[in-house]
């Protein structure tokens, strides 16, 4: 569904399941001279998946900056959950950054700040849940990620892999609808590698996070695309995907800050360009 | 260069906003307090003890010449209540406390600490800024008495054990020479004093760019930029107070 983009009008009368997650509408943006997006645009829908694919320095961690507005486009707009965002003050987007987690390239965890303040760091902040619950759900969400007693480490005493792990802990740690993942896998083996993709899998297909991916690793993609997570008799099974589901996970690859490729994983693996080819193989 | 004045002015602005609502992150603040407060204190102290005493050394030779040497005292109390006081807790503070919040603020900013702490939900300002503002306007006078009781301390020393000063006569001649206005003064300039090296601090963490040496940049040009302007604003202060309550 290739101008899926101009859903958007419809998407604001659309039923509120219908309604678009996430709506890049011809975004581009410079820092002076060097034109990182141009025209980016795309529509991820609820419970869909976004794998942004395309060489280093091609703009993807700026599509998700722009997306959390930690950046604001030159042009275009930005929609999440049906609200504009890309105008928004910051204090107005304090609110929107609720529905969104993000795990950042490198982590960005508070090395102030133990394993568990650092999961549980939006918890503490929004005074609503009781200590208590709140290291509960820390203990829970670590626990998810394998990494259940490290929660009184510092982050500078933690391999890169499991900083990794704990960077997503943190972002779904309050349960987001939406997650953006910065690379979670590039550095780690590919044991840990598949773990952390069964996370992601995990969120999206029990949890309903809608999410955006960015990474270098295929393998982790295909992963992503081509499985689905099931609650089975003995806990949380992982099964080729149904064939329904792989259209809802949809790669954009970029190129010199342009759309280069949008397409299912069949579509991406069918793929004639040179370009991608070359990327694939 | 404009536009940068123009950032801190706004940012300066913004946290002197954000310092009277809420959320205030009371725990940050005191542990700031503590941080540059007790941090500080060795510095301080050694700082403000060895100046007085030289202070005493030099004067006791000069007044020599007038036969002035019981007035040490005056001399003592007088210059480092208003100006070395104030001025070298300020310069003590650029080169400990400012430099130790852009490093800290501008390693968060290239390990995209500051971004994760926004997409979370959590204002920098409020979060890294105010704490460490407040907290340094309040210690900066705090730790500018102690400079000053010490650094009278080690001017008694000198004068009563090298220049053979009666003890009595010093003393007697410290709280001769200590106008209120004076006082007055050797106490606004280090809340201003620790406002600017603190906000400069933060400012340039803030702009920190390219990574760990971007760092090592931003830290010494905090020192650089806060040390200039304790003096400088040192002297404006000194300017406007004379004016006004004199
Ligand atoms: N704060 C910034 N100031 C100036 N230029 C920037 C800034 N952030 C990113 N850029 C530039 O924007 C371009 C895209 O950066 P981005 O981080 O989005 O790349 P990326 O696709 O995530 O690359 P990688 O795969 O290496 O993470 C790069 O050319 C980079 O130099
Ligand atoms: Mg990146």
């Amino acid at each position: 569904m290739p101008e899926s983009a101009t859903d958007v009008r419809g998407g604001a009368v659309a039923p509120v399941g219908d309604q678009p997650m996430l709506v890049f509408k011809k975004v581009s943006l410079a820092f002076d001279d060097n034109v990182v997006l141009r025209d980016v645009s795309f529509t991820l829908r609820q419970g869909h998946t976004k794998l942004l694919l395309g060489a280093s320095g091609s703009g993807k961690s700026t599509i998700l900056k722009i997306t959390l507005g930690l950046l604001k486009p030159d042009a275009g707009e930005v929609w999440v959950r049906g609200v504009r965002v890309d105008e928004m003050t910051e204090a107005q987007m304090m609110g929107v950054r609720t529905d969104l987690g993000m795990v950042f390239q490198d982590g960005a965890l508070f090395d102030s700040l133990t394993v568990g303040e650092n999961v549980g760091f939006k918890l503490y902040e929004s005074t609503e849940q009781s200590l208590a619950a709140v290291r509960t759900r820390v203990e829970q969400v670590l626990e998810l990620v394998g990494l259940g007693e490290f929660i009184d480490r510092m982050p500078a005493e933690l391999s890169g892999g499991q900083r990794r792990r704990v960077a997503i802990a943190r972002a779904m740690a309050s349960k987001p609808r939406i997650l953006l993942y910065d690379e979670p896998t590039t550095g780690l083996d590919p044991i840990t590698a598949l773990s952390v993709d069964e996370e992601i899998v995990k969120m999206r297909d029990l949890e309903e996070v809608t999410s955006v991916l960015v990474t270098h690793q295929l393998r982790d993609a295909f992963f992503v695309t081509d499985f689905e997570a099931v609650r089975g008799a003995q806990g949380v099974e992982f099964r080729e995907a149904h064939e329904r589901k792989l259209d809802e996970a949809e790669f954009i690859m970029l190129k010199e800050g342009v759309v280069h490729f949008e397409g299912n994983s069949r579509e991406l693996r069918a793929s004639r360009d040179p370009y991608i080819t070359t990327f694939l193989s | 260069m404009v536009q940068e004045v123009q950032e801190y002015v706004q940012l300066c602005g913004t946290a002197i906003r954000f310092a009277f609502s809420r959320p205030f992150y009371r725990h940050d603040f005191v542990e700031q307090l503590d941080s540059i407060g007790m941090g500080s204190l060795t510095v301080v102290l050694l700082t403000g003890f060895f100046t007085g005493a030289v202070l005493a050394l030099q004067s006791g030779m000069t007044l020599d010449q007038f036969g002035a040497r019981p007035f040490v005292g005056r001399l003592i109390s007088a210059s480092m209540i208003k100006e070395l006081g104030p001025v070298l807790t300020g310069l003590m503070l650029a080169g400990r406390v400012g430099s130790g919040i852009a490093a800290e603020i501008g390693s968060m900013v290239v390990t995209d600490q500051v971004s994760a702490l926004r997409a979370l939900g959590t204002d920098p300002i409020r979060k890294l800024v105010v704490p460490r503002i407040l907290a340094g306007t309040l210690m900066a006078p705090v730790l500018t008495i102690v400079a000053d009781t010490v650094g009278i301390l080690g001017g008694w020393l000198i004068a009563v054990y090298q220049l053979r000063v009666a003890s009595s006569l010093y003393w007697k001649s410290v709280t001769e020479a200590l106008y209120i206005q004076d006082v007055w003064m050797g106490l606004l300039k280090p809340f201003v004093l620790g406002f600017v090296i603190v906000s400069i601090g933060c400012h340039v963490g803030l702009r920190t760019k390219g990574g760990t040496a971007g760092v090592g940049r931003a830290t010494t040009n905090a020192v650089v930029a806060s040390s200039v302007m304790v003096i400088a604003v040192d002297f404006f202060v000194t300017r406007l107070l004379f004016s006004l309550i004199y």
